[in-house]
């Protein structure tokens, strides 16, 4: 056995920057498919029509609302960071993050409500 | 991670923050309208305004996501930091190259 | 295993980087810190056990440990605040070599102190008259919130940035550097601000502040580092360093 690692990871400002992380990993992987599927456009509207048409399903809607939430969660903790390394320190960190989170969950279900 | 990566990194960020603020409403606006592949063609084939606003989007995101992927990169993968910036920058170009291609499909 | 009444149950990392954790009984004394218990089981079960400590006051910074999965002064910890059911696990501060047991391999620390140029470069000579510095200018309320560090490593064991990367200067060297930039009889800032905007300066900090949450002075340097972002930035864009 190695010496024994850090037990901190619980605190909210750690699981703030994994999600930070993990959301922009996530986004990068998707962006070239999404970018594959808008250039079927250039077939034409149909090709492009029939994919969204698979995107009627439920499992991808979800998917999709998912989607939105990595991407509002990211940019609301972006902004988070770009505030912190642009202007004076400010306490309540845990505060701001816990905030950008839920307002992200609010945008992806807003999103949902309108898909379903 | 040094200081030229750190200010083109944040520049891209904070460029493509009113972007995808647009992009969120744009996605809430076209799922709500039901929008197809003709309607949303018929407003964006020949129009500069989406040109320029998606083409500023992709070569932001291209060269963000990329950087981002090297610190990830360095930081969590065995690779050196050479090795993860030359994976970075290759898979920032495909990023790019395929962001134009999509960019080019909806607006020519 | 847990503790009783009088007891604690206190486990032990014995080894290098490798060993195991071995368990130990410690009676429990009134207002009892953890650096008092390690001590009893130097001196009264086993005599072979390597730990450091000086002033047992909180002022030296020697005596830190991983202490239930933080980093902690163990002097400066109360055994009734940490020990849950009676149970104590001590081992070396993290992100450092362990020597032996408890003492880990603290050079890395100041090696990179040094690379952050965390030292006073004189801009005058004894035959200048003294510098009159206001305590209430920006720069030196800054440099002073910042000054208190004690070299104790806790920042440094508790931070997953340099655990990933290893070329990072870590949150003490930084804010080192940061008082040093805010010192204006400092000569040395165009070197040092060089310094820390190469690869493992500055801008891999990814404000995940677990370096203020656990600093016993109280320190930021999640802050401290955040302005050095923004000067070493402002730097950049004049033509000051050349990455």
């Amino acid at each position: 056995m190695i010496a024994r690692q850090m037990k901190h990871r619980g605190s909210a400002l750690w699981i703030a920057a994994m999600i930070h992380r993990l959301s922009g990993l996530a986004l990068a992987i998707f962006l070239p498919f999404h970018f594959l599927v808008l250039a079927l456009a250039i077939q034409g509207g149909a090709r492009l029509d029939s994919f969204l048409r698979w995107t009627d399903q439920p499992l991808v809607k979800l998917a999709e609302g998912g989607l939105v939430f990595l991407l509002a969660v990211h940019l609301l903790g972006g902004l988070r960071i770009l505030a912190i390394e642009n202007f004076d320190w400010r306490d309540g960190q845990k505060q701001l993050a816990t905030i950008a989170a839920a307002i992200s969950v609010l945008i992806a279900a807003g999103f949902l409500a309108t898909v379903f | 991670m040094n200081v030229r990566l750190y200010v083109w990194q944040r520049a891209t960020a904070a460029v493509m923050a009113p972007l995808v603020l647009g992009h969120i409403a744009l996605i809430f606006y076209a799922t709500r309208q039901g929008l197809t592949a003709a309607d949303i063609l018929a407003r964006t084939q020949g129009s500069i305004v989406w040109a320029a606003y998606y083409g500023v989007f992709v070569a932001a995101a291209s060269i963000h996501a990329a950087i981002g992927v090297r610190n990830v990169l360095g930081e969590w993968s065995p690779l050196t930091e050479r090795r993860a910036g030359m994976f970075a920058l290759l898979f920032g170009l495909i990023l790019a190259a395929l962001g134009a291609r999509a960019v080019a499909a909806v607006v020519l | 295993m847990s503790g009783t009444l009088f007891e604690l149950s206190v486990s032990l990392w014995r080894g290098g980087q490798e060993g195991r954790y071995e368990n130990y009984h410690v009676p429990r004394r009134a207002s009892q810190t953890v650096l008092d218990v390690v001590t009893f089981v130097q001196r009264h079960l086993d005599p072979t056990l390597s730990y450091r400590f000086a002033c047992r006051v909180g002022v030296c910074g020697s005596c830190a440990m991983t202490v239930n999965g933080r980093p902690r002064w163990t002097c400066r910890t109360h055994v009734s605040k940490v020990a849950d059911s009676g149970r104590l696990e001590i081992g070396p501060l993290a992100n450092l070599p362990v020597i032996k047991d408890l003492t880990t391999d603290m050079e890395q620390f100041f090696v990179k102190w040094q690379r952050a140029k965390g030292a006073f470069v004189p801009s005058q000579t004894r035959r200048d008259a003294i510098a009159q510095i206001r305590p209430d200018t920006p720069a030196r309320v800054a440099a002073d919130a910042a000054i208190e560090c004690i070299n104790c490593g806790v920042c440094y064991a508790g931070c997953d940035t340099v655990r990933w990367n290893s070329a990072y200067l870590g949150p003490a060297a930084l804010t080192r550097a940061w008082t040093l930039i805010n010192d204006e009889r400092d000569a040395g800032n165009a070197a040092r601000l060089q310094a820390i905007s190469a690869s493992g300066g500055c801008h891999a900090c990814h404000s995940h502040q677990s370096c203020q949450e656990l600093c016993p002075q109280a320190l930021n340097p999640t802050a401290a580092i955040a302005g050095l972002k923004k000067r070493t930035t402002a730097a950049y864009l004049k033509g000051e360093i050349k990455p």
